[in-house]
């Protein structure tokens, strides 16, 4: 995983609630055994006019005008808006491999699902939670202002609008450690394995049945 | 000390270690593996040149991709090449790696969270993970059971364990009685309904309640599966007698000389009765009516002799948003009776509904009825290989052919349309299965989710329809085994 250095990017607006894995990444990419190349089909139902199958030139199908992302002036966005609950439904990971492959590198929402906000941080994208209050200014902001930018600093947790305004957000010590750092959490949970095998030694006697 | 809930029994239970900051390394007893989650894991173990930590603790098999249709051949019966490719990698994995893997002729094959269960592969007290969040579904025996993404997958094989932080603790107690005609499916539905499909995000939900007491391990299984779509990713139901009466004699369950030690252990998988919760919801379960979906979320869901929402009786501007979005998705209008609503097809099965109980439920409706002429495709997909074997012995495949739904092969199937069996843009299904989002069990599909009765009441009668009316009728033929 790469390190998570700081950067200015372009922001997209993605405003309905509940954006589900499915809707993310559709069930037919699923069948794929590779880690990469979801990026032509996120979003697939939303952003194109035709049924999509694996193996198509995406770049001939007809785009959905009436789609946001497809709009000009957020090609090439990094950072997503979205709003509650946003990741909800299949534990997918090609769902954060298919906004990875995109592009983008910060989903910002008031709230995640569990599991797509872990995988997140698997794959070296950060999602940010504001409050809806300030999502619901930096979507005025988006879409009053052609290519608005937003920096975004992990190290201070701060994301800084054009206007200079500095944005706080949480993120958990060892998530965002790991993140700076571009580290592999297996390697790291592999340096305790001598306490991995003494829970073990300790839990066979107390649930032999669980070594059987 | 204030007593402790059963969730922070488990949590305490295996715990290797924990940081200062609250990070703890959690060891994971069971690994289920399927076909679709795994393969960038495999992948990652050789390109690490690492092995997985403890083989004996997996557990794997086919299910999203298969084929519902006659599939003698194996492998070779599966036509689409990308799925028959996701498939085959699975069994090379399997091999490669010494995993166990009940492949796809296998009598035991099936859904993956219909099969742990049937094997006794889910014991009370594991943590249980697979890539697949129904894996909640494995909380009902009283286990810490959660589903993962693909790099996790990838981290329990290698270590046994994964990084979690803690959840906050909810219990949704369900008191009373249920009424005839309603079952573990409406329960949950009712649930999401109330707290939302965010509403348990950040918890861990246990079931509580005399009604939840006195549902079947099958029943509960229902419930814990569609925590997630609460937005927990777990759920979970106390141990009592009905879990080991449930677990004894399976072929993964402890042996008879380690079976007291094990009960012993068991009995303890329940909450203290000070335990405290940081929420508590509580639910009557005689105001429960069988549930149908509307929209395309879970938590869009009311009784089926009520109607249609209108977005303008909501004040959140989000939500109203939402609901304009769903109505004009599913193709109906404010205000319209639930059970004047026409299907097309119905599915019968997912990790939700597809076991015996769910088919003896659907079969009891199905008896002496036919599918209404109008329903292009009635679909009956047992949950797996043993459970369509029980069904046959039963009587019940006889009992759907008779009405003219399909008997089908198990799997996924159209869930989540992985396999050739979806809905076709604009089609609607009364499905038993679990996620009604834009385009699950097809592009373009619209999807209403409902218990199994109720989906082979819509069937029958070509529209949705009160089960709790139809059941008024008697089957004109018998059943086979009772419940």
């Amino acid at each position: 995983m790469e390190k998570f250095t700081p950067f200015d990017g372009l922001v997209a607006p993605l405003d309905r609630a509940n954006v589900d894995t499915d809707a993310i990444i559709p069930k037919q990419y699923l069948k794929s055994v590779k880690r990469s190349g979801f990026g032509p089909n996120l979003f697939d139902d939303w952003r194109y006019l035709s049924a999509g199958e694996p193996g198509q030139d995406h770049r001939r199908r007809p785009l959905n005008p009436d789609f946001v992302l497809n709009q000009p002036r957020y090609a090439g966005a990094q950072i997503l808006l979205g709003r509650q609950n946003f990741g909800c439904g299949s534990s997918r990971e090609h769902a954060v491999w298919a906004l990875e492959d995109a592009g983008f590198r910060v989903v910002i929402a008031p709230s995640f699902a569990d599991i797509f906000f872990n995988n997140c941080f698997k794959n070296g994208v950060l999602p940010v939670v504001l409050d809806a209050a300030v999502l619901d200014r930096l979507f005025a902001a988006v879409a009053e202002t052609d290519g608005y930018r937003l920096r975004v600093d992990l190290e201070s947790q701060t994301l800084t609008t054009p206007a200079g305004e500095c944005l706080t957000f949480e993120v958990e010590a060892f998530r965002k450690y790991c993140l700076l750092q571009g580290l592999d959490d297996i390697g790291l949970t592999l340096q305790h394995a001598d306490d991995i095998r003494a829970y073990e030694a300790r839990r066979r006697q107390q649930a032999p049945w669980l070594f059987a | 000390m204030t007593g402790r809930t059963l969730y922070d029994k488990l949590w305490d239970m295996h715990l290797v270690r924990e940081e200062a900051d609250g990070t703890a390394l959690l060891y994971i007893d069971r690994h289920l593996v399927h076909e679709v989650t795994s393969p960038q894991a495999f992948e990652g173990l050789r390109l690490a040149a690492r092995q997985p930590w403890r083989t004996a603790s997996v557990l794997a098999v086919p299910d999203h991709n298969v084929p519902t249709t006659p599939r003698g051949q194996g492998v070779a019966d599966i036509a689409d090449p990308v799925s028959r490719i996701q498939v085959e990698t699975l069994d090379r994995n399997c091999a490669d790696f010494g995993i166990n893997e009940f492949a796809m002729n296998d009598v035991r094959q099936g859904i993956v969270h219909v099969i742990g269960p049937e094997q006794g592969a889910t014991l009370p007290g594991m943590t249980v993970v697979c890539g697949d969040s129904h894996t909640s579904t494995h909380g009902a025996f009283g286990a810490l059971a959660f589903g993962i993404g693909t790099s996790e997958v990838e981290h329990v094989l290698a270590t046994q364990c994964l990084i979690q932080k803690k959840s906050r603790n909810m219990q949704v107690r369900v008191e009373g009685e249920l009424r005839p005609g309603v079952t573990a499916k409406d329960v949950v539905l009712a649930i999401i309904g109330e707290i939302g499909t965010a509403g348990g995000t950040g918890y861990a939900i246990e079931f509580a309640g005399s009604a939840i007491a006195a549902l079947s391990m099958e029943g509960r299984m229902t419930v814990c599966n569609m925590a997630i779509e609460a937005g927990a990713r777990a759920g979970m139901v106390a141990v009592d007698q009905t879990t080991l009466d449930y677990v004894a004699g399976r072929p993964f369950a402890p042996p008879p000389d380690q079976w007291p030690q094990a009960v012993a252990a068991w009995r303890e998988l329940v909450s203290d009765a000070d335990a405290e919760f940081d929420r508590v919801v509580t639910v009557q379960a005689d105001a429960i009516s069988p549930q149908v979906t509307w929209g395309t979320s879970p938590e869009m869901v009311v009784a089926v002799d009520a109607r249609v929402p209108d977005p303008e009786g909501e004040i959140d501007p989000v939500k109203q948003s939402g609901m304009r979005k769903a109505l004009a998705y599913m193709a109906l209008e404010p205000g319209m009776p639930v059970t004047d609503i026409r299907v097309d097809k119905v599915f019968i099965g997912s990790c939700t509904n597809s076991r015996i109980e769910d088919l003896r439920a659907a079969a009891a409706v199905a008896a002496g009825r036919r599918v209404a002429p109008t329903i292009k495709l009635a679909l009956v997909v047992p949950g797996s290989g043993l459970v369509k074997q029980q069904a046959e012995a039963e009587g019940l495949d006889a009992i759907f052919i008779a009405a003219g739904f399909e008997w089908r092969e198990p799997g996924c199937s159209m869930c989540l349309a992985m396999n050739a069996d979806r809905l076709e843009p604009g089609e609607r299904c009364a499905s038993t299965s679990n996620r009604n989002f834009e385009g699950r069990q097809g592009a373009g599909g619209r999807t209403h989710l409902v218990s199994p009765a109720m989906a082979a009441a819509a069937a029958v009668s070509g529209h949705f329809a009160d089960v709790r009316e139809l059941a008024a009728v008697a089957p004109a033929q018998p059943l086979g085994e009772p419940s």
